[in-house]
């Protein structure tokens, strides 16, 4: 259980994270979400107790970082960059690492297997692809075997077969009861890897929430009726109090309305329909329609 | 902290000492540098028309001047390379005390420049006065103990004091570049100019090497100091303790 209670941060003028709460539930991966700068990064190092924070408080099982003994062994993390020495064998990244915490050196071995590094082991860190590093980062937070794990971006710079490994690896230890907080800025990505959400932007708390009712609250389905009749079915349906507008083909988008209501409507006053159907929102649309607001850099002219 | 958990943290600072190529260079250069320099300059002074130095640990401990500079390198590596090749985050997560990793840190760099330092020394003197011969003296001569003592001393200290300054700035190669040219150019005499003595003789590296010059004769002017061999020697522990203390303050504050 990790808990962060009315977190904030600034650097200088900067306002990084701004009275941040929540808590990740154990049994499930919980996925971190926000566009670029929101504060994501800077929130996972005040929980690990790297950055102080400026206010509020952060703990993981009800103590603060910097008071567990043996901290590998309660949480493993890996942070936005590497931390790799780049002319360190990948095992002895692993041995320094085991050995501030006593942790035997058959695990390192054991978790280079896991990650499927083993014969890699020998070679220097430096010459490891994006890839092989984040197995290796991966590595070192399953070092101590943790109850609770905090990923920031591990899917970064992954190929589809890294990335589906990542994906059911977390699924596997947070079915073995484990925390798992996992950020990304891609909201399609953590739709599957995730089943609750924590979307902040502007390092300001926007939806704490299982991702089924994210993406519900955030973007509604609609029904796409095409119709030689637009005009006139667009009044029975807005007499009957359901929200319509016209895409630019023509075609009517009715909001928080069944197919089946608008089908029957449409019979009932006689307009006839060529085609209808069911729009769900992407997870990426009602992503971006949350945090909208609150992107902070975006593409060209604002 | 249990003796136990401090145990871990040195062993696993030893680890990373050994398993990268560059800190293990600059062990072995330190050595290297001024046995090789120390056997020159022997060779130098020891020819057949030659009176015999005037100074006969000069040989000796001119060279160290040079060795130093590798195991200052090594010392402003055991912290600074922490924040120039990024692991200071995944060291502090291991060991989020930063009194504990700072201390850990310490023993273990400490240790290993106990240890350096006396093989540098101690190899350093032994060729030196074997090239020197009849002109060489030996362990038990006047001064010469404590010399020889006070070399291991002023190498360990002056790498700590670097160790300190990089604690304290964060970056190995900003540290290296305000200490290496004090240190060279103070080895070269630049200290005796004589608007810059009376300050400059409170140097780290001007006021610890002192002690090296104890068998010699006393009256020699670009040894003269307002302090005697031992005082200098605590000036650079005062040196070396001020940097380390400023490095902790620096270390338990900032963010990593
Ligand atoms: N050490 C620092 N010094 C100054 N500003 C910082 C520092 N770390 C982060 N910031 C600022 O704080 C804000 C939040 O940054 P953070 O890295 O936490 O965002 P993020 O959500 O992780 O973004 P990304 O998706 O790009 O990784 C940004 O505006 C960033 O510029
Ligand atoms: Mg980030």
């Amino acid at each position: 259980m990790i808990e962060v209670e009315n977190l904030s941060k600034r650097y200088g003028d900067k306002v990084a994270v701004d009275g941040l709460s929540f808590a990740v539930k154990p049994g499930q991966v919980t996925g971190f979400l926000g566009p670029n700068g929101a504060g994501k990064s800077t929130t996972m190092r005040m929980i690990m107790g790297l950055d102080r924070p400026g206010g509020g408080r952060a703990t993981i099982g009800g103590r603060s970082y910097r008071d567990l003994r043996e901290p590998l062994r309660r949480v493993g993390a890996l942070l936005d960059a590497a931390g790799l020495h780049k002319r360190r064998s990948a095992y002895n990244h692993l041995l320094w690492l085991a050995q501030t915490n006593r942790i035997p050196k058959t695990r390192v071995r054991e978790v280079l297997r896991l990650v499927g590094l083993e014969d890699a082991a020998r070679q220097r860190a430096g010459g490891f692809s994006l890839g092989m590093a984040g197995r290796l980062g991966i590595a070192a937070a399953l070092l101590g075997d943790p109850p609770v794990l905090l990923l920031d971006e591990p899917v970064n710079g992954l190929d589809p077969e890294g990335v589906l490994w990542i994906r059911t690896l977390l699924n596997d230890l947070a079915a073995e009861g484990r925390t798992v907080l996992v950020s990304s800025h891609l909201m399609s990505e953590t739709a599957l890897t995730a089943q609750h959400l924590i979307v902040i932007g502007r390092g300001r708390l926007i939806a704490d929430t299982s991702v089924r009712e994210f993406v519900r609250s955030a973007a509604p389905s609609h029904v796409r009726v095409r119709t030689p009749e637009p005009e006139r079915l667009r009044d029975v349906l807005a007499a009957a109090g359901f929200p319509v507008k016209q895409a630019s083909d023509g075609a009517l988008e009715v909001y928080e309305a069944e197919a089946d209501k608008v089908g029957e409507l449409a019979a009932a006053h006689g307009v006839p329909v060529y085609e209808s159907a069911v729009r769900t929102a992407s997870l990426e649309e009602a992503f971006m329609r949350l945090t909208g607001e609150d992107v902070e850099y975006r593409g060209g002219g604002r | 902290m249990s003796v136990a958990t401090v145990r871990g943290v040195v062993v696993s600072e030893w680890t990373k000492v050994w398993s990268v190529p560059s800190t293990l260079w600059t062990l072995l250069l330190t050595v290297a540098v001024s046995v090789g320099f120390g056997r020159f300059v022997a060779g130098a002074l020891s020819g057949p028309d030659v009176q015999g130095p005037a100074d006969p640990l000069f040989a000796a401990f001119y060279s160290l001047t040079f060795g130093q500079l590798a195991i200052v390198v090594f010392g402003a590596l055991v912290v600074g390379g922490e924040y120039s090749a990024g692991t200071i985050r995944a060291s502090l997560s291991a060991v989020p005390r930063r009194g504990l990793f700072y201390t850990g840190k310490l023993l273990a760099a400490t240790g290993i420049a106990v240890v350096v330092s006396v093989v540098t020394v101690f190899v350093t003197f032994f060729v030196t006065q074997s090239a020197l011969g009849v002109n060489g003296v030996t362990l038990s001569d006047e001064g010469v103990p404590a010399a020889v003592a006070g070399a291991c001393l002023y190498l360990t200290l002056i790498t700590l004091f670097a160790t300190g300054v990089a604690a304290m700035l964060r970056n190995p190669t900003l540290t290296l570049g305000i200490l290496l040219p004090i240190f060279f150019l103070g080895a070269q005499g630049v200290g005796n100019v004589p608007g810059l003595k009376s300050f400059a003789q409170y140097l780290p590296d001007q006021a610890g090497s002192l002690i090296m010059h104890l068998a010699g004769p006393q009256d020699d002017p670009r040894w003269a100091r307002d302090y005697g061999p031992w005082t200098g020697v605590g000036i650079l522990a005062l040196w070396a303790i001020a940097a380390l203390v400023g490095g902790y303050l620096v270390m338990r504050r900032r963010d990593a």
